[in-house]
């Protein structure tokens, strides 16, 4: 049974298409990862889901709910964690959680317990206003009063957006917490490697349409996985270095005279490295560095968008 | 975890105002949390209170040869209320931009609760505010005459606060934008003296008179005057000859338009 279903869901703002007909079906304890440049059309596909804004055209339903026409069966069964942090800045963690408790019709007792549940359960049992917070403390006391219900479906816009790699890898383990719970999730992301880390599923959302969908890992093996680049010490052992990293290549190696670069797709990086470096040396090319990259949203997007938008 | 259901039109009205109240406890925390603001809520009026009262109370001839704090306090009381436009629309404001109110309309709380917690909350900050600045008024030697007049004329001040209220709240969902407040602010000093708050109107050129008498502003606390039994400058336009029918009559007006505005506004957030 899907958590969450769009159908051609629509919504423009004059002229212009925000969405362009979107289609997602979520199954129910999965991590769905929405994949997309800025203004791709990620916030305006929550903003949807979760009741706050009306689709142009097309249908959604969440929980079984739709959200046109049910947005209050919606509501008591969703998690939001919007793109800015909505907290109240002048309120302690505790005091927002129990404010938003309140709002979710628990009793106060129910309330006060349940806040005090998710502050240790987000380590944020500090005791002043959430403005003296850091980014990742006011992320997670976010995703706390998102979670106020313990609903079964938790969207999340770019939860880790402007946060440092250990506020980022914080966020990451709550959001696995949850998923390991049964709740659904639904997240959106700039971030491969995002995606890569929580999602069951992606859907790379361009210009308001979805262009792919798949497991990361299918979507990498796309475009053929890693890069493995190397450069050249001398412009002569270009082409012989080509013939090397093809050798062990999963799709076209590039070659770019200019800057001594060859750079070829794998699939194994570390055996592929380990190749291609024995092989060199025992051609007598030097290297002046060699790298395996992991493709960049970049890359992925353009491939898809190139490929034409054709879906699995 | 259980959740009531919302079904009956009754049920529905008991958690409008129910989810209200905690919405309105939330600024009431923030007091607790932050005194310092409240104070200087309250410090505000007063500071500008003295500062008229005794810069110019010395130049401003008043009838019957009151003193001018007696004149003053009233257009004061009413320019408190005045002040309530920007900060109904600063908190509106600051919600809309934060995300705070996307959250509250995401989340199965009655829809009203916000614009009902609003008004609840800085009804009572106003009344705080004005209780500070009647004792300041009892402090410099202003006099109400009678009691009962003195609740009827705190009544109509609030009237009038109730209806900025909806203008506040309709202006914050309009910019969304806590810095348009400005704006606002800026255009408070001037609505204040193009009334009797000050001065009488008949002491301004013709026409600007003539607006200063049908501000909305002057017909309040003319009636207010009158209910305190303060000195006050009567004049003879139809207007400030029924100065307490049109302190009912402009702040329902002000609120049914503001109240209708800003409630289709808070509806069509989701455009
Ligand atoms: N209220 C609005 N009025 C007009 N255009 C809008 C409005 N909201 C969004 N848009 C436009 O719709 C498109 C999609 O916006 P959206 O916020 O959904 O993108 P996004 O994928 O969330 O981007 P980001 O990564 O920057 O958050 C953008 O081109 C944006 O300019
Ligand atoms: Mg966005």
């Amino acid at each position: 049974m899907s958590a969450v279903l769009a159908q051609g869901l629509r919504k423009s703002y004059g002229e212009k298409a925000a969405l362009d007909g979107i289609d997602l079906d979520v199954r129910r304890g999965t991590v769905r990862g929405l994949l997309g440049p800025n203004g791709a059309g990620k916030s305006t596909a929550v903003r949807i889901l979760t009741t706050l804004l009306r689709p142009s055209g097309g249908r959604a339903e969440v929980a079984g709910f739709d959200v046109t026409t049910q947005p209050r069966q919606v509501r008591r069964n969703i998690g939001l964690v919007g793109q800015h942090a909505a907290v109240d800045e002048l309120l302690t963690g505790r005091q927002n959680l129990e404010l938003f408790g309140r709002l979710c019709h628990l009793s106060a007792v129910q309330s006060r317990s349940r806040a005090a549940e998710l502050l240790e359960r987000f380590g944020l049992e500090h005791p002043g206003p959430a403005k003296e917070y850091s980014g990742g403390m006011r992320r997670r006391l976010d995703l706390a009063a998102g979670m106020i219900l313990a609903p079964p479906v938790l969207f999340l816009d770019e939860p880790t957006t402007g946060l440092d790699p250990r506020s980022r890898a914080e966020v990451w383990r709550s959001v696995r917490e949850l998923v390991s719970d049964g709740t659904t999730v639904l997240l959106t992301t700039q971030y491969l490697e995002e995606a890569d880390q929580l999602a069951d599923r992606v859907s790379v959302i361009d210009a308001g349409r979805v262009v792919a969908e798949g497991t990361p890992d299918e979507l990498k093996s796309r475009i053929g996985g890693d890069q493995l680049d190397v450069v050249v010490r001398d412009p002569e052992h270009l082409e012989r270095a080509a013939e090397i990293i093809g050798g062990v290549a999963s799709g076209p190696v590039e070659l770019d005279r200019d800057t001594r670069h060859v750079r070829g797709p794998v699939n194994e990086r570390v055996r592929s490295l380990t190749e291609v470096l024995t092989a060199l040396a025992a051609a007598g090319i030097e290297a002046e560095d060699v790298a395996v990259r992991r493709p960049t949203l970049d890359e992925v997007f353009l491939n898809l968008t190139e490929a034409g938008g054709v879906r699995p | 975890m259980t959740v009531t259901t919302l079904d009956s039109p009754v049920t529905r009205a008991r958690w409008a105002l129910a989810d209200g109240w905690t919405v309105a406890r939330r600024d009431l925390i923030h007091w607790a949390n932050q005194p310092m603001t409240v104070v200087f809520g309250v410090v505000f009026p007063v500071v500008i209170t003295l500062a008229f009262g005794y810069l110019f109370g010395g130049a401003v001839k008043v009838p019957d040869g009151a003193d001018y704090f007696a004149f003053l306090m009233p257009g004061m009381y009413g320019m408190t209320m005045l002040f309530g436009l920007s900060s109904t629309m600063i908190a509106v404001a600051t919600d809309a931009s934060k995300g705070v109110t996307d959250r509250f309309r995401s989340m199965p709380m009655a829809p009203s609760a916000v614009l009902i917690g609003r008004a609840i909350a800085d009804l009572l900050h106003s009344v705080v505010v004005l209780a500070g600045l009647l004792a300041c008024g009892l402090a410099v030697g202003w006099r109400p005459a009678t009691l009962s007049g003195t609740l009827g004329a705190v009544g109509l001040l609030l009237l009038l606060r109730f209806a900025l209220l909806w203008a506040g709240m309709y202006l914050g969902l309009l910019t969304r934008d806590p810095g348009a407040v400005v704006a606002v602010q800026t255009l408070e000093f001037p609505i204040g003296f193009l009334s009797n708050a000050f001065v009488a109107p008949g002491t301004m050129p013709g026409w600007l008179g003539a607006v200063a008498e049908w501000n909305p502003l002057s017909s309040t606390v003319a009636a207010a005057r009158e209910l305190f039994g303060n000195p006050g400058w009567g004049g003879d336009s139809w207007v400030a000859r029924h100065a307490l029918p049109m302190a009912v009559v402009w702040p329902a007006l002000i609120t049914v338009v503001f109240f209708v505005l800003s409630v289709r506004r808070y509806q069509r957030l989701d455009r």
